[in-house]
């Protein structure tokens, strides 16, 4: 026993030196990150939140108003027209995209593995949303896009597809499923790929037809996976800006001005910071409920897999 | 019948790649003639010539440009300089960071990082306003260092997935490695780095894929040209010229021009990237 004390308190020295260098390295590695972290995220986040109670035009201090910015906002019709416009874009662009993206996933799953097939689908997504504005631009051009010739052939009077009341909002947010279908496809591919296969084999045994086991087994096993792919691209989906900056500008007649674009404007065309703020504060709070109700009603934590 | 489908969405899918390179490879007088000809009316390739800088301005007014000059290869320069600043800055600090959260021992350890990741829940959008006053008060406007900054040092998805990888690190490799006289620094460039260079290149590319067709940032920082990169600077070409006379050919040019590096980046990676998209690795 004698010896073992010595030996043991040795190796306890040993350890605590080294755990105390471990410390300082972490300090070293860590302090950059902490730096990006603490100020360009948790700082701003802070502030963000503070300036949106006062008034601030970029110039001058910013002062404290209290509540005055969300007063104006609840009484500020081109806000709630933004609020509209931005919903009816998600509803539009999420509604087809996760339609469409279903589709795709369960053809692929089906016909074939093929990373190039896969790589085709996802070449869209990386493409910069001003690239694909700029070209849909093209295409839906009303007098010499090919979009509107074809619709001649055919017969059908030409659509000013992005200068129309109309029709603007619908185009764009087909324009944005364009570009992020492949990705969500293959996210929900991943999923498919995941799923039991005796499930469907036993299926096949009793007899059920290829509707029945879509409806009855993959769409329930698939529950969990579809809602974390809407949580994701939901709240992408709210975030519209480029292609719309860059298409419409917000036109004609706010029809597009989706609230992205309104707090831009807001904040770079007039220079009012605070009351910018305020609307970024509420779209933070939209964003908030909705990941919140959509947790809920899709009980996404739990899966019929267990 | 499945593939009937199938080969729609790809043709669907693949169209405005062909009608961007139909329409760059027209005149903008071919192209009004013949909106809808399935090959470049007029064939020519004055409209990357215009795009780049190699035509005269007659020239170029003659062809249907707007006869301003672009400085297309000073964008695409701070494109790449954004980009690659971004992405090899991020990456190191990041992948220093959960070296710190995954092999070092030191109190307090797994509390710092839930707090990192709790930054996951607030959607970048929310902190432009006031990152771009801080990089106002800091004088960075209209800098490409500026442009850089907010996500250069980090993203809690990168520390967290990074994290992930460094965990699977076998114990009995680092010990040995120890015991061989490694110091941790060691540990972090010479076993654990190395070990994890599949997501770390899966996770640059998608970094520097992204930072490249960033727009809503780059607009509120960059003014002019010294700072302009190649998303903004296609927004102000195409805002620049008037709905009626839109220099189509030389919009095509420069779209597909600002898209190639990309296209080609993934052409070399595509599998990486295809087979990264799920739901253990990236988001």
């Amino acid at each position: 026993m004698s010896s073992a004390a010595p030996y043991r308190s040795l190796s306890q020295a040993k350890r605590s030196r080294r755990s105390r260098q471990d410390l300082r390295l972490a300090i070293i590695f860590l302090t950059p990150a902490a730096i990006g972290f603490l100020v360009f995220l948790v700082w701003p986040t802070l502030r963000g939140i503070w300036l949106s109670f006062t008034s601030y035009n970029l110039l001058t201090p910013a002062e404290f108003v209290g509540f005055a910015n969300y007063e104006r906002m609840f009484g500020d019709p081109v806000f709630w027209q933004s609020m509209k416009v931005t919903i009816e874009y998600v509803v539009i662009n999420i509604g087809l995209q996760t339609a469409v993206a279903l589709v795709i996933a369960l053809l692929m799953h089906r016909l074939t593995q093929s990373t190039l097939l896969r790589g085709i689908v996802l070449m869209p997504y990386l493409v910069s949303n001003v690239v694909t504005a700029i070209v849909f631009l093209w295409i839906l051009d009303v007098q010499f896009g090919v979009a509107n010739q074809i619709l001649e052939w055919i017969g059908v009077e030409k659509i000013g597809f992005l200068s129309s009341e109309t029709w603007a909002i619908p185009t764009i947010a087909l324009i944005n499923v364009w570009r992020h279908v492949g990705y969500t496809a293959l996210l929900i591919f991943a999923g498919l790929q995941m799923l039991p296969n005796d499930v469907f084999e036993a299926a096949k045994l009793d007899g059920a037809g290829e509707f029945r086991s879509f409806f009855s087994i993959t769409m329930p096993l698939l529950r969990p996976i579809l809602a974390l792919v809407l949580i994701m691209t939901v709240i992408g989906s709210f975030q519209v800006f480029d292609t719309v900056a860059v298409t419409t500008g917000g036109g004609p007649a706010n029809a597009t001005n989706v609230l992205q674009l309104y707090i831009y404007d807001v904040a770079f065309g007039r220079f009012q910071f605070g009351y910018a703020s305020a609307m970024s504060v509420a779209l933070l709070v939209v964003l908030g409920i909705i990941t919140f109700i959509q947790f809920r009603l899709t009980r996404a934590g739990s899966s019929d897999m267990n | 019948m499945a593939w009937v489908v199938m080969i729609l969405v790809i043709i669907v899918t693949l169209f405005p790649f062909y009608w961007m390179l139909r329409t760059a490879l027209s005149t903008n007088q071919g192209l009004q003639a013949n909106p809808a000809s399935w090959l470049p009316p007029e064939f020519t390739f004055g409209a990357f010539e215009r795009v780049l800088g190699l035509q005269s301005t007659e020239q170029a007014i003659a062809e249907g440009g707007s006869g301003t000059q672009l400085d297309f290869w000073r964008y695409l320069l701070n494109s790449v300089f954004v980009s690659t600043l971004i992405t090899v800055c991020q990456l190191t600090f990041s992948a220093m960071a959960a070296f710190a959260f995954s092999r070092l021992t030191w109190p307090g350890r797994d509390k710092v990082f839930a707090i990192f990741i709790g930054g996951l829940m607030v959607p970048s959008i929310f902190t432009l306003l006031p990152n771009f006053v801080l990089i106002k008060q800091l004088g960075l406007i209209d800098n490409l260092v500026g442009i850089a900054l907010p996500t250069m040092f980090m993203t809690p998805f990168a520390v967290f997935f990074f994290r992930q990888f460094f965990l699977n690190v076998p114990k009995e490799i680092e010990e040995a490695a120890l015991i061989d006289g490694v110091s941790k620094v060691g540990i972090f460039f010479r076993i654990v780095l190395p070990m994890s260079s599949s997501p770390l290149a899966t996770l640059g590319i998608l970094t520097y894929i992204t930072s490249w067709n960033d727009y809503f940032w780059p607009l509120m920082v960059s003014y002019t040209d010294s700072s302009r990169v190649l998303t903004v600077a296609l927004g102000v070409f195409r805002s620049q010229s008037p709905q009626s006379g839109t220099d189509w050919a030389g919009l095509m040019a420069a779209t597909l021009i600002a898209a190639l590096p990309m296209i080609l980046l993934f052409g070399v990676f595509a599998k990486r990237i295809v087979n990264s998209i799920g739901f253990s690795g990236i988001k």
